[in-house]
């Protein structure tokens, strides 16, 4: 099987073709760099992204913005984003603060990236 | 009028990070003197709305979102003690130095500054610039101001999206409208390339499966009171739709995303000389614009895609402020820079030959190079070369200039070849 990755790693955006053999990599090739082929291979066997969002908070009219404190398997996002709709918050809030620990077990704390007093 | 001005070393026009970055060196450097006047209730900035990470990977190797990245300039400035007054809008910088600025709290104020620091900001092309036939009904926003409404107020605008243009903000846009819960149904581009970074195309849109439609563009909008659908088409390289070409698509938002120019209504009032490339001041590597005292950085001057850039080119400003200050002028013999083929409005336009330096020369690619090299070229002396895979107008390019290779005034050309 064939998978086809774009890297981000320059504006060069070289386009990865990924080779695999069942869940096994064979062959990597398109990549101009090896920064390319790190990434390619790390797409293809466990992708991960940070998550950013915006959650409404009890008893104050803006929101507050939150990130994963590290990046979490792409395939959770959007059960990140439904798990973290259910945190019940309220002012005030600091930068830095817990929002939801250990979310889904990944063992990435969801954190507060503002203040809403 | 001056005769009421309150008397300050140096005034800071804008709190975001160009704003603050300029403050704290300039601080730094010995001006106890300073204020900034900040428009909104809070300082930072754009980055204020700009909750995704990516933010301060060149500055402190590590990505921070918007809020946090703005916070630590913030702090900073608090830690200094400097004088930010929020909620304080300026409405006119005089070529004179005089200032006059309104706020609710202090009402009408003139300030008398020996130097001042434009700090502005950029803001979003609306959508009278586009041009777009078709009917004036609600659910068209910029993407800047849904970003808005959604980051800083938690509300939005819509639920079935089409973005019209490719830039950043849109793209970040179409995600963040994703994990929210709206559907996005297409990103449109007029050009045949996207002038937004690979990494916001796979982890904004291809990540969501959300499809770009590159040298497409918008062609017809439907709706009465609110906005029901849009019409896109194929468009041939003259930019002219291609008949047949046509996709309907149903929605009740169009984000437009169509790019940024400098936010330059006090540059021009002051009399600064604008730059018809970057839409903003003309300035020399000291970032002191046409009118000596006043200087500009961060988005007033030109556009950045990184932040990381902008408190690196503010830090200078704040200094050289600060240094116009005891020196009371940067007069002396200059070299013109000019853009060459393949290059749009390189800042600085002069460099002053004071002293021996580093300049960095800051400039767009015209279009797209592949296997190429920028130069930079006095007469037929090569001062300078750079080597890239790419170029492309989505990136700026940083070219630094060691001024110990200029000769004479003979002005100097910046320009991209193919090797
Ligand atoms: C949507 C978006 C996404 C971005 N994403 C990234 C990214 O992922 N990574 C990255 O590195 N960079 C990113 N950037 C770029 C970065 O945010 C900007 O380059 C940076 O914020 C520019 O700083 P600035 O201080 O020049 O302008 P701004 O942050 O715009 O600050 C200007 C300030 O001046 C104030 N002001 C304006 N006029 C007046 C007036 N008349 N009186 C008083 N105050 C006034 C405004 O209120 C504002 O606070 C992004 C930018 C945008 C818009
Ligand atoms: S493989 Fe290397 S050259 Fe190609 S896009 Fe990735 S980082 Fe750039």
């Amino acid at each position: 099987m064939e998978k086809q990755i774009v890297c981000i790693n320059c504006p060069l955006g070289c386009r990865i073709t990924v080779t695999m053999d069942g869940n096994e990599i064979t062959k990597i090739e398109g990549n101009t760099c090896k920064r390319g082929e790190n990434y390619a291979r790390q797409e293809v066997l466990s992708p991960v992204r940070v998550i950013t969002a915006v959650l409404p908070v009890e008893g104050s009219s803006v929101p507050v913005s939150v990130k994963t404190a590290a990046p979490v398997p792409k395939n959770k996002i959007f059960e990140c984003m439904s798990e973290m709709s259910k945190a019940n918050l309220k002012a005030p809030i600091h930068m830095g603060d817990v929002i939801v620990p250990n979310i889904l077990g990944t063992g990435v704390n969801v954190v507060a990236t503002k203040s809403v007093e | 009028m001056a005769a009421y001005g309150i008397d300050v070393d140096i005034l800071i026009v804008g709190a975001g990070p160009a704003g603050l970055a300029a403050a704290v060196a300039a601080k730094e450097a010995g001006i106890d003197n300073l204020v900034i006047l900040e428009r909104e209730d809070h300082p930072g900035g754009i980055l204020r709305q700009c909750i995704h990470n990516g933010f301060g990977l060149h500055r402190y190797n590590e990505e921070l979102t918007g809020p946090e990245y703005a916070q630590r300039d913030i702090d900073r400035a608090e830690a200094l003690g400097i004088d930010i007054r929020c909620g304080t809008t300026v409405l006119s910088v005089e070529a004179d130095h005089t200032v006059t600025a309104v706020s609710t709290s202090r009402g009408l104020e003139t300030y008398k500054a020996k130097a001042i620091i434009l700090a502005m900001g950029c803001r979003e092309r609306p959508r009278g610039a586009l041009g777009i036939p078709g009917s004036r009904c609600a659910g068209i926003y910029t993407a800047g101001t849904a970003q808005k409404f959604v980051n800083l107020e938690g509300f939005m605008p819509g639920k079935k999206i089409v973005i019209l243009g490719s830039g950043d903000i849109g793209l970040i846009m179409a995600r963040r409208m994703t994990l929210q819960g709206a559907k996005v149904l297409a990103c449109v581009e007029l050009m045949p390339y996207s002038s937004g970074l690979k990494r916001n195309i796979v982890q904004c849109l291809d990540d969501y499966g959300i499809p770009l439609y590159l040298s497409h563009t918008v062609i017809d909008i439907e709706g009465g009171e609110r906005l029901t659908g849009v019409t896109v088409a194929k468009v041939d390289e003259h930019r002219m739709p291609i008949p047949g070409s046509e996709i309907h698509f149903d929605c009740d938002t169009l984000l437009l995303s169509v790019g940024l120019i400098p936010e330059n209504e006090l540059s021009n009032q002051a009399g600064l000389e604008i730059s018809p490339f970057t839409s903003g001041p003309v300035v020399n590597d000291v970032f002191e614009s046409s009118v000596p005292g006043i200087f500009a950085c961060g988005n007033v001057l030109h556009v950045h895609d990184l932040v990381d850039y902008v408190s690196q080119e503010s830090t200078e400003a704040g200094k050289a402020a600060a240094e116009y200050i005891h020196r009371e002028s940067f007069d002396g013999k200059n070299v013109q820079v000019m853009d060459g083929n393949g290059v749009r409005g390189t800042v600085p336009q002069k460099i002053l030959l004071n002293e021996e330096k580093k300049v960095n020369l800051m400039f767009r690619p015209s279009g797209v190079f592949e296997k190429a090299q920028a130069v930079v070229m006095q007469g037929d002396t090569v001062l300078v070369k750079k080597r890239a895979q790419i170029f492309t107008p989505g990136e700026m390019v940083v070219i630094p200039l060691d001024t110990t290779k200029l000769s004479g005034e003979e002005p100097i050309r910046v320009s991209i070849e193919k090797v």
